[in-house]
């Protein structure tokens, strides 16, 4: 059973890791990043089952693919944290010569990171692939993707969408980051994505909603999630956040999509989060 | 004639067949495929190995991704699709998850160039290469016949990193040596001479070899080089040449901007500035017809490279 307490105590120090990498650097992208750090957070700790021993080819455990790849800072935060390289590697982030590119980048060599990123409405196609890869290795174990709302609005994920349902790939779980936000404004207002439970059901997957900023409902629903594995359909999350969650003033709001905080703001911040495992 | 064909095949058929046999000897390879399993003459390996094959559907982007996605895993997955929709359509994924991503997919490209014939311009892609050639991590290979194609096919699956195969349509003769190993970035001299180099790839090699036979009767010595792999390029080869003969002409079924005639004359300004003349599409779309036709039109033809060689070598 998860720790849910030790979990939120690791999403916290999490949290404190974005902001700080964002504001080290002062460019980066902090809200999705905050706002998926409860999901990424039960993924690595308290689902699945992953060697941090890294080995691209990744047979025989759990694989993760971010697609929307510019909430780097979370991803980075929780590989670190989970012990894929030192914690002390976040303070390079997006600097000259670091392996923590603005955007996930397998060509630094940086462990735990499978494929780039950055461009959206790729990482279902390849998490399609990887989950197929599994099913011809007689590999039991599962392929998670993660994607944003506003990603949505890409057609190639469709074109994975149709195809991992007409294909029964049943050993993948996407999750969308269903936060409502998108650069230009809300998601609604840029480009509706209509009933977006139903159309994925209407292609095939077996959806599920949950809040993803309660750490028991999230760990809960990707257990079931995983449970509703192997029964011939893709599952699907989609998973309620909160833009710039925990940070009182970046809380729900577009305008921290893509900005650093300044100095005064960072010290804001970091009094709202404790610091729970030791600052990097 | 330096070289003789006994008969005409298409090149895709060499790609399909090189596939067949890689089912055969390689586990790792698996195949997916976009709609045109017969145009890509992939059904004998479909046949052999149903589970390795995965048909994508009208879905290039996501045939991109998920190969990305099975190379990650160790599988050696071979793209097929038109070249239109191996290149263009589909930039992005190639550049983010397959080249930056540093997968080891192999996309395997028909129906390229002028030749792809009456379809016309939407599908006559002319400028694959040049796209394909700026991705960093690629490789470039386009062999000349059906023989190197299949060798060249099997050769790919033996390295790592992407690649970018082009191939063709039409029937073409069938000249070079089956037995002989394809050797990626090694280019081929097919015939030796002094007078003029002609560097050509794909078709344009069997048109080539024409043009050598008509300008030895006129007692003009031309060598001829079969640049296979647009990348990495075989720049000693090329210098080796050119320091003997002194010009240079390059003959491909593409774009003049972007193709194997700009790589070539970068080489050579920088390392040793020589007269070079251009057979290649003179920067337009193509248009529907018959092979013949339309390289003649476009100004591919084996008596364009005739001319070509005569004004090259009048500006040594």
């Amino acid at each position: 059973m998860a720790n849910i307490p030790e979990l939120e105590r690791i999403t916290t120090q999490v949290r404190r890791d974005i902001v700080r990498m964002v504001h080290g650097c002062q460019s980066g992208h902090p809200g999705g990043s905050l706002g998926c750090a409860d999901y990424l957070v039960a993924l690595y700790f308290g689902i699945m089952k992953h060697d941090t021993n890294f080995k691209m080819e990744g047979i025989n455990e759990d694989l993760f693919f971010l697609s929307n790849g510019h909430i780097s800072p979370v991803f980075y935060s929780v590989l670190a944290r989970s012990g894929y390289f030192n914690v002390s590697e976040l303070a390079t982030f997006r600097k000259l010569n670091a392996r923590l590119q603005g955007h996930p980048a397998t060509a630094e060599g940086l462990p735990g990171i499978r494929m780039s990123a950055g461009s959206l409405g790729q990482g279902l196609s390849v998490a399609c692939g990887a989950a197929l890869a599994k099913k011809l290795n007689n590999d039991p174990y599962k392929v998670f993707c993660l994607m944003g709302d506003g990603e949505q609005q890409e057609g190639q994920v469709w074109e994975a969408a149709m195809y991992a349902a007409h294909n029964k790939i049943d050993n993948l779980i996407a999750t969308i980051d269903y936060n409502g936000q998108q650069i230009d404004g809300p998601v609604d207002q840029v480009l509706s994505l209509g009933d977006l439970a139903g159309k994925y059901r209407a292609f095939g997957w077996d959806v599920m909603e949950c809040d993803g900023n309660s750490m028991p409902e999230m760990i809960n629903t990707l257990n079931v999630a995983v449970n509703k594995t192997g029964q011939g359909r893709p599952v699907m999350i989609l998973m309620k956040t909160v833009m710039g969650k925990g940070i009182d003033f970046m809380e729900g709001s577009h305008k921290w999509h893509g900005i650093a905080p300044s100095d005064e703001q960072l010290e804001i911040a970091l009094n709202q989060l404790e610091e729970t495992l030791g600052d990097y | 004639m330096k070289y003789q064909f006994t008969e005409k095949k298409d090149t895709r058929s060499g790609f399909g067949d090189g596939l067949t046999e890689l089912g055969r000897t390689n586990p790792e390879v698996v195949a997916l495929c976009a709609d045109l399993v017969g145009s890509l003459k992939m059904a004998p390996f479909i046949k052999e190995n149903p589970s390795r094959f995965f048909q994508m559907g009208i879905s290039e982007a996501n045939m991109m991704g998920t190969a990305a996605g099975l190379a990650t895993a160790g599988k050696i997955p071979f793209t097929g699709t038109f070249a239109n929709f191996s290149t263009g359509r589909v930039y992005d994924q190639l550049r983010q998850s397959i080249a930056y991503s540093e997968k080891n997919v192999k996309v395997c490209a028909s129906h390229a160039g002028l030749t792809l014939g009456e379809d016309g311009a939407t599908h006559q892609i002319l400028e694959d290469v040049g796209m394909i050639k700026m991705l960093p991590n690629f490789t470039v290979v386009v062999p000349c016949d059906y023989n190197q194609t299949k060798a060249a096919t099997i050769a790919i699956a033996a390295h790592n990193g992407p690649v970018y195969l082009r191939f063709g349509r039409p029937s073409w003769p069938v000249f070079t040596d089956p037995t002989e190993p394809f050797i990626i970035g090694k280019a081929q001299k097919m015939i030796t001479g002094t007078d003029v180099t002609i560097i050509a790839y794909g078709h344009m090699v069997w048109k080539a070899i024409e043009a050598e036979a008509i300008l030895e009767a006129e007692g003009i010595s031309v060598e001829l080089i079969n640049m296979h792999t647009i990348k990495p390029l075989d720049e000693a080869a090329i210098l080796a040449s050119v320091s003997k003969t002194g010009c240079v002409v390059t003959a491909e079924e593409h774009n003049i901007l972007g193709g194997l005639g700009e790589s070539v004359a970068r080489v050579l300004a920088i390392n040793n500035p020589t007269p070079q003349e251009f057979i290649a599409v003179n920067d337009s779309f193509g248009e529907s017809g018959t092979p013949d036709q339309l390289l003649e039109k476009y100004g591919l033809s084996t008596e364009k490279i005739v001319l070509a060689v005569k004004k090259v070598i009048s500006r040594k």
